[in-house]
């Protein structure tokens, strides 16, 4: 595979720099800035640090007994709901506030949807005394009460976003609108795969420590490369950490699961690849959810997290290249599987994570059942309690 | 000639007006900048409206909500700008997805037919998509260069070369719509940004009234205006042309 992006941050025909002039320099400094410090060790030194004490790194990895009879291979879970606040978003927002407070900034913006990256960053926010907004969609601060709390909590101030369709597409246009009137003062930390060179490399180097500890502990345990590697991929970024180790292992299929919602066919989805149409939003060229005039569709996913239009340019190249399988799971799927993980492992998966382990019984058919699957198992459901009250009527 | 050379040409500074097409609805909108062309506007940029206007503050934000949903698209755009009578030129101003999602070639093409003298892609650094710049090139209508507060000198000066028309000075960091910000630090700035562009340069974002394009009108080659008439089609609809007609007139004479 060769190695991507270049160096104005294409990916193949994706990626780049879609933003407005305003905003091209600041991305420059920050291009220069990011690899300056991930190449300085006492850079990587501060964030390891940070990981193994603060985080709880490496997560474990824990082999799924009955899910992988139930489901007829063996599945390895890659636990990243056990970090510290509970998903993989905190390994990408410690590097990026270090970053952050390198750089001078006094001021962080963030993006979320489920508001599991909101939450990582108003606790980096914390951790180094720096103010923090979070944009969230007006309907995401309802379906994620919870985490509205825990940014609040941890001195957050959580700005509801009413504008378009109130959701993470519109959140991240308001943290850009943000960013380019404070560009001075202000970082902006951007949760996922996604956006303008540099973010979508950056975050992908910050989240890489999930494969790279999966490969070793996968090695460890007498199993050395597994076969398939699945994970859920809204913009992307727990699917590229676990992905990125194991990009030139060609004998290791990587599948990521969009969200199908309501179905494909309904229209009603946030499965951007499926979609097979590229366009432009929030500063890179992928494949985007949009109508034939080019104006973008709101998505639909019961998993906030999942709810994006757009998805990491890396991840576009890897479906055009044919590295990378993607792969829908429903709504109703996603519930079931949160209830088949549950009873199974003991295990409450977001519903975002959800969407993964509900493709197993899919890829097991091709893999055959003398196979080993690696799942991120990329966040907890603790956050998804009043959406599991409602929908599983618990 | 290009019509956009020939204004930036004289003496004059030119006036250069905004408004998101399709606001009200796209039928309406022509009487609105037929009002702003017929007061003495000498650019008209046509808005196109996108679901997603990341530098657009509140007003040009609900102005392209209401376009898109009275039905607004770039095919109708372009239909009812071939439709304003009178010499003042034309550019073309949005988001880079609705012009991809139309096909770069057939745009320009359009552009031509219609009477559009130049564009505008507000989320599209010149570094980005050859095939557009290409494509309008080849029917000598100029891209038009946005600079920035942000925008170091070396980097004007690289990009000054491939622009033509004029280079957009947008007057501060922020979005669409803010309060406006001048003083001798914004004319001073406005003048470097010409030589080392080797452009014309229109200044804009926050100018709202006769004062504010007095103000910077004796520094720049172009003054822009655009949340101050969106803001009058949101509160007259249809009915706006008089409103529009009146402050474009006090604007011209400001300047």
């Amino acid at each position: 595979m060769p190695v991507v992006p270049d160096a104005r941050g294409h990916y193949g025909p994706f990626g780049g720099r879609y933003v407005a002039e305003t905003l091209v320099p600041p991305l420059e400094e920050l291009t220069l800035a990011w690899e300056k410090a991930w190449a300085d060790p006492a850079f990587r030194a501060e964030y390891e640090d940070l990981l193994a004490n603060y985080v709880g790194r490496p997560s474990r990895l824990y082999f799924a007994k009955r899910l992988s009879e139930t489901v007829g291979a063996r599945i390895w879970l890659k636990r990243e709901d056990l970090n510290h606040t509970g998903a993989h978003k905190i390994n990408n927002c410690i590097g990026q506030i270090l970053l952050a407070k390198r750089m001078g900034k006094t001021r962080i913006i963030a993006e979320t949807g489920a508001g599991q990256h909101g939450v990582a960053t108003a606790t980096a926010c914390a951790l180094f005394d720096l103010p923090c907004v979070v944009y969230m969609g007006a309907e995401d601060t309802e379906r994620q009460r919870l985490n509205v709390a825990r940014m609040r909590l941890m001195g957050a101030e959580v700005r509801p976003v009413h504008s378009g369709t109130a959701t993470l597409k519109d959140a991240m246009n308001e943290a850009l609108r943000d960013w380019v009137t404070n560009v001075g003062d202000t970082f902006y930390c951007i949760g996922s795969v996604a956006g303008p060179h540099p973010y979508p490399v950056m975050v992908r180097e910050l989240q890489a420590c999930i494969g790279i500890e999966a490969k070793a502990q996968l090695e460890d345990a007498g199993v050395g490369l597994p076969d398939a590697i699945v994970a859920c991929v809204g913009g992307g970024s727990n699917a590229m950490g676990i992905f990125h180790a194991f990009r030139d292992e060609l004998g290791v299929k990587l599948i990521g699961v969009e969200a199908a919602g309501k179905g494909i066919e309904s229209g009603e989805h946030a499965s951007s690849i499926a979609g097979d149409q590229v366009g432009v939003l929030h500063g890179q060229k992928t494949y985007l959810l949009q109508d034939e005039h080019g104006q973008v569709q709101p998505a639909w996913s019961i998993s906030a997290g999942l709810d994006y239009p757009g998805v990491g340019p890396e991840h576009a190249y890897f479906h055009k290249t044919g590295r990378a399988q993607y792969i829908s799971v429903t709504d109703q799927e996603a519930l079931d599987a949160t209830q088949l993980l549950s009873r199974l492992e003991g295990i409450v998966p977001a519903l975002e994570t959800a969407h993964a382990i509900a493709a197993l019984p899919r890829i097991v058919q091709f893999t055959g059942p003398d196979a080993d699957i690696l799942v991120n198992l990329s966040g907890r459901g603790d956050k998804d309690t009043e959406t599991l009250m409602r929908e599983l009527k618990l | 000639m290009n019509r956009l050379d020939e204004i930036f040409a004289s003496e004059a500074t030119a006036l250069v007006t905004y408004l998101c097409a399709g606001d009200p609805s796209v039928d309406e909108s022509l009487p609105l900048f037929q009002a702003l062309a017929d007061a003495g506007a000498d650019v008209l940029e046509i808005g196109v409206p996108f679901s997603d206007p990341g530098a657009d503050g509140p007003a040009i934000q609900r102005s392209a909500e209401r376009a898109l949903a009275a039905g607004a698209t770039l095919e109708k755009v372009l239909e009812m700008t071939g439709k304003i009578q009178g010499d003042s030129a034309k550019v073309l101003f949005g988001y880079l997805n609705p012009f991809l999602s139309y096909g770069y070639e057939r745009l320009a093409a359009r552009c031509v037919e219609v009477g559009i003298h130049g564009l505008l892609v507000v989320d599209c650094p010149p570094e980005e998509e050859p095939e557009l710049r290409a494509a309008l090139d080849a029917h000598n209508i100029h891209p038009i260069l946005l600079i920035a507060p942000t925008t170091p000198d070396d980097r004007i000066a690289a990009l000054g070369p491939s622009a033509g028309g004029f280079a957009y000075y947008v007057s501060m960091t922020g979005v669409t719509g803010a309060a406006f910000q001048g003083g001798q630090a914004l004319v001073d700035r406005i003048a470097r940004v010409r030589k080392l562009a080797g452009l014309p340069v229109a200044v804009g974002f926050g100018i709202a009234t006769p004062e504010d394009a007095a103000s910077v009108a004796s520094g720049a080659d172009g003054v822009v205006v655009g949340s101050a008439l969106v803001r009058i089609v949101e509160a007259n609809g249809a009915e706006a042309a008089a409103e529009l007609s009146k402050l474009t007139s006090a604007l011209k004479a400001a300047i």
